[in-house]
């Protein structure tokens, strides 16, 4: 399991790195996906299977189609590449790179020193009891997050409703033939 | 060490069976609609024109194989493996028959969701990576339409869900003993077929190929065994959500005891591959507005409204 686990993470990392790195966006994008569908094998090894899938099922199944599908829109080419490679020259990235190390030390040493509390035997949550969690102690949060849907579908209605013009001569109201 | 043996050997039978009854079900298509429509369809090749397949093969391999120069090579490659590679996982979790099947997994059902979420990435990519007009539009269409049948491909499931309360297949064909779940949920099995038939882009909601207006949609550009790949992925694709269809309303291999169970199950899903041969022999292409409305403003409704129903009964009987 071990081993498993760390080839996943492995696969994670590079990935997540590909997408920093990559000019063309859609490339990065699928980075991105093989990012998420290792995270997802990832929960399954922790013993999350439900947690696992709805990570596929929603963010590389539902949100990177949505993604991709506006880059498809903005028919970015070779130029937006270039312009991307121009950005990413050291002097940009050298700083931020810089203080996430520092953190990146920080995180290491934290868990190097840390005792693990009680490892190994992990317990398998089941669909049944992230229905419960849910339902029982998280019941405010959910209902909170279905108003905030609510708000974005009401929004999407309105901005997406318009009315229905005829364009062709024949179907149109006004009688000025 | 004879139980891995044991699964290695069941899961290469069952990649040989699948693609090869894939492959067969374009005779099968082109014979039953001819059939329909008054005419012989292939009857050539081997008998009943049964090697018509393998004529098609072997002349789909001696095509020229051509990638277009101004496609994005690498994506244009990769797109026609993810919707092959993608259905043929989901069939890990169909069971055929007790015992005959590959994963159990306590999150079956899923996994199938997954599975055909991800295949939307085979017509996006091929369609943006053919760098062709008609195949972007074609792209557009395929993921738009696939991504809100999706919707209540999932919600329509969840009342099969409630009724077996279990997400793994055995349980839920197991749950079927008294009766079938097409008695008690039959709104959600239309919900679930249409939304199955424009997963699998069959042809009343083949919008996103659409031959008469797009050339070809997201494919235009493919040729040889490329194109090949997108075919016998929508073949699969039907068999696939046959067996679903089969699995969560009508019994799985469940049956009368003179045959054995897999008979069963086989003929069972045999029947919706002809339902879904015979849709597409028989009803015209909706318009892409019409097939969006129709989704959003009958079908997510009525999946909502099933799932209440479902939920309330559930909870007075309990």
């Amino acid at each position: 399991m071990d081993t498993i686990f760390y080839i996943t993470a492995a696969v994670s990392v590079f990935a997540t790195l590909m997408v920093i790195t990559r000019h063309n966006p859609v490339h990065a994008l699928l980075y991105l996906i093989v990012s998420l569908l290792s995270l997802s094998v990832i929960f399954y090894l922790l013993g999350a299977p439900f947690a696992a899938l709805l990570e596929i099922i929603i963010y590389a199944g539902a949100i990177m189609v949505l993604f991709i599908f506006v880059i498809m829109l903005l028919n970015l080419g070779k130029e937006t590449a270039k312009q991307e490679k121009e950005w990413l020259k050291p002097r940009i990235w050298v700083g931020p790179a810089f203080l996430s190390l520092i953190v990146f030390a920080e995180l290491f040493y934290l868990i190097y020193t840390s005792v693990p509390e009680t490892n190994s035997a992990i317990q398998t949550v089941d669909s049944k009891m992230v229905a419960v969690s849910l339902f029982k102690p998280y019941i405010l949060a959910v209902e909170l997050a279905a108003m905030l849907l609510m708000a974005g579908v009401v929004g999407a209605a309105h901005i997406g409703q318009h009315k229905k013009s005829n364009l062709h001569r024949f179907l149109k109201e006004t009688d000025d033939l | 060490m004879n139980e891995t043996l044991g699964y290695v050997l069941l899961i290469a039978i069952m990649l040989f069976t699948l693609t090869t009854i894939a492959a067969w079900l374009i005779w099968l298509e082109r014979r039953m609609l001819a059939l329909w429509q008054d005419r012989y369809g292939p009857n050539r090749a081997g008998p009943f024109g049964l090697l018509i397949v393998a004529a098609d093969t072997i002349k789909l391999f001696f095509k020229e194989d051509w990638i277009p120069p101004f496609a994005d090579k690498k994506i244009f490659v990769v797109a026609p493996t993810i919707i092959a590679a993608t259905v043929l996982m989901s069939f890990v979790i169909v069971p055929f028959a007790p015992g005959i099947l590959v994963s159990d997994m306590n999150v079956g059902l899923l996994f199938f969701l997954a599975m055909s979420s991800l295949g939307v990435y085979s017509i996006v990519l091929g369609g943006w990576a053919s760098n062709n007009k008609y195949s972007l539009l074609g792209a557009l269409r395929g993921a738009s339409q696939m991504i809100s049948y999706e919707v209540f491909m999932g919600l329509s499931l969840m009342g099969v869900v409630m009724l077996s309360g279990s997400f793994r297949l055995t349980d839920i064909v197991m749950a079927q003993e008294n009766y079938w779940f097409i008695v008690t949920q039959p709104v959600a099995f239309v919900i679930f077929l249409i939304a199955g038939i424009a997963e699998t882009h069959r042809l009343p909601f083949d919008i996103p190929e659409a031959e008469s207006e797009l050339v070809a949609g997201f494919h235009s550009e493919y040729s040889g065994m490329k194109f090949g790949m997108f075919f016998i992925g929508e073949y699969l694709g039907i068999m696939l959500v046959s067996s679903m269809v089969v699995t969560l309303f009508f019994g799985g291999w469940l049956g009368p005891d003179f045959l054995p169970p897999i008979v069963w199950f086989i003929l069972k899903t045999f029947v919706f591959i002809l339902l879904f041969i015979l849709l597409r022999a028989s009803l015209p292409r909706p318009r892409y507005d019409q097939l969006m409305e129709y989704g959003w403003k009958i079908l997510l409704p009525l999946a909502l409204l099933n799932l209440l129903i479902t939920g309330a009964v559930a909870l007075w009987i309990k």
